[in-house]
């Protein structure tokens, strides 16, 4: 996934300059290379914790305790969920969506994200640990 | 002389009878609201134990709904990390 955008974010920046160059696009694809440049990866807590099934993804969009956490993963996690709820808020109005909807559809991507070891939240409410098969989901996810 | 002793008491009497039982109509009256309250206090006293909340909140979004923004989310993610 990193290495992905990493690869993404070169290709943009080749692009802006190749634009700039050029002069006339310079503007359409200076207007996408800031958002990308801005976007980084995970923080190393928010990993670790991930990672060692101490948070993970519920079906509603938003990460979840799995054990009740420390005020430091606490602080960290609310924080991540505001962000994505102002996300979400953000890309529900513009596509004609409740929050809770466009919510709902990012934790169905979310939940297939996960990897193997990660935690993530099965229909009945439950906490379930991802497996190497494909997760159990909501069946409204696509 | 005897005609009004009568008369006194019988008006007396039937006055006494009717206030009687036009009170006793509006206590029942009084009481049915009170009796239609705790039969739906019962109501939903059983309704409450229930487990799944979180579910419950979500049975309003419909699939189509879902599907329709589906690959914006997925784009949406894709272009924030650090919080995904």
């Amino acid at each position: 996934m990193a290495r992905k955008f990493v690869t993404r974010v070169i290709r943009h920046q080749a692009l802006r300059s190749l634009a700039l160059g050029l002069g006339g696009v310079a503007v359409t694809a200076g207007a996408f290379a800031p958002g990308m440049v801005m976007a980084q990866s995970r923080d190393p807590a928010y990993a670790a914790a991930r990672a060692s099934g101490q948070v993970g993804e519920k079906m509603d969009g938003y990460l979840g305790f799995v054990v009740t956490p420390g005020a430091a993963l606490r602080a960290l996690v609310d924080d991540i969920n505001i962000k994505r709820k102002a996300a979400y808020a953000a890309k529900a109005q513009a596509n004609n969506a409740t929050i809770e909807e466009y919510a709902l559809t990012s934790g169905c991507q979310l939940i297939l994200n996960t990897r193997p070891g990660e935690k993530y939240q099965v229909p009945n409410g439950s906490w379930q640990t991802r497996g190497a098969g494909a997760p159990q989901r909501d069946s409204r996810c696509p | 002389m005897i005609s009004p002793r009568l008369t006194h008491s019988a008006k007396a009497a039937t006055v006494e009878a009717m206030q009687g039982g036009k009170r006793s109509r509006r206590s029942r009256l009084a009481v049915l609201p009170v009796v239609g309250a705790m039969a739906l206090g019962a109501c939903v006293s059983v309704k409450a134990p229930d487990k799944p909340i979180v579910i419950e909140l979500n049975i309003n979004i419909r699939q189509e709904v879902v599907y329709r923004l589906a690959e914006d989310a997925k784009n949406t993610i894709e272009s924030n990390p650090e919080i995904f």
